[in-house]
């Protein structure tokens, strides 16, 4: 329950406050978002294996996001950040088709 | 591979939430802001930000062909706008001739006012001896002497078609209007070639003084003598421009 709650506090927050995202963060910030969507997934699998540990979630959690990020600034400082970040997302979107494969299988039985 | 948990367990983790939960709500909550914030930021971006590179290059190419288009607009119509204007000088230039030609004109049909440098000569004839013909020849040598614009009495205006004769009382008329002694001619041109062409020997001062009609001629130069009679002109009624 507290998960779903979260995700509804975290959009409600989002609507109401202003975005004002400082511009360096903007290049990293839809990274993020999709190592923080693997992540999530990621747990999500765990969680249906019967494997799923908060610790490994907020480590991975964290971990991918600031991994991604990081990949991406040093990209940008030595001048292939788009392709890096190119990179980070396929890597990434390999990722979260593994488990929303696994988790497909898991509750579909397919 | 696991089975999923049993639905119970699904609702009892559910209801009673552990520290798992908590932890996994804050990084949903975390994500979704980002997620939400980033939605928001991106829409709030200009369109071209999120275009590729060929559709960049293609809104360039347009863009050029647009401009090139428009330049070559600006110079047509700026040619436009020259020959216009070129016309526009040509025309006031003619307007101008024109007005000129109708001022001389009109100065010379006498159906404006005019002043200018001029002379006036006011003869008295305290004998009522001065005839049309003295007045003719007067007349005659003023415009010899280059009067432009001549009056008789400040009535009579001397124009192409002015004649000098008696009325029926037995009075001079200058083109019907009656005039009286002294006659006065006010006379627009050079102030000292008029004067000298009333006082040469046999002139207009040397016959009214003689002994004819022993009358008395006063000339008077004036830096500006003002004209305010004006004829009547008549359209011909037979000669056409040509």
């Amino acid at each position: 329950m507290l998960a779903v709650l979260g995700l509804i506090v975290g959009i409600g927050v989002g609507f109401l406050v202003e975005p004002n995202l400082p511009t360096f963060l903007q290049p990293y910030l839809p990274i993020a978002i999709v190592a923080a969507l693997d992540a999530i997934l990621g747990a999500t699998r765990g969680w249906l294996e019967g494997v799923f540990s908060d610790r490994v979630f907020v480590v991975s959690f964290l971990s991918n996001v600031l991994i991604a990020g990081l990949i991406v600034f040093v990209g940008d400082q030595i001048g292939v950040g788009s392709q890096l970040s190119n990179g980070v997302i396929v890597v990434l979107g390999i990722r979260i088709f593994n488990n929303v494969a696994a988790i497909r299988r898991v509750i579909l039985h397919a | 591979m696991p089975e999923p948990k049993p639905s119970a367990d699904l609702w009892r983790s559910f209801l009673k939430p552990g520290r798992g939960q908590l932890v996994v709500g804050a990084m949903l909550c975390i994500t979704a802001l980002l997620v939400v914030w980033t939605i928001r930021s991106q829409a709030a971006k200009p369109d071209y930000s999120n275009l590729r590179r060929s559709e960049l290059v293609q809104l360039l190419d347009n863009l050029t062909a647009e401009t090139r288009r428009l330049e070559s607009e600006v110079r047509e119509l700026t040619t436009t706008r020259d020959e216009l204007r070129s016309g526009v000088a040509g025309a006031k230039e003619a307007d101008d001739e024109a007005s000129r030609r109708l001022d001389r004109l009109k100065i010379l049909a006498g159906t404006v006012p005019a002043h200018g440098p001029g002379v006036r000569i006011v003869i008295q004839d305290p004998q009522s001896k001065v005839t049309p013909e003295l007045l003719l020849e007067a007349l005659e040598e003023m415009r010899d002497a280059g009067g432009e614009v001549i009056e008789f009495n400040d009535a009579a205006r001397v124009t192409t078609g002015t004649w000098i004769g008696r009325d029926a009382a037995g009075k001079i008329s200058v083109d019907g209007v009656a005039l009286s002694a002294p006659y006065r001619l006010e006379v627009i041109g050079d102030p000292a070639t008029l004067e000298t062409g009333a006082r040469f020997r046999g002139g207009l001062v040397s016959q009214v003084e003689g002994s004819n009609v022993q009358g008395q001629v006063t000339i008077s130069q004036e830096s500006d003598v003002r004209i305010d009679s004006l004829a009547q002109a008549e359209k011909p009624r037979f000669a056409r421009p040509k």
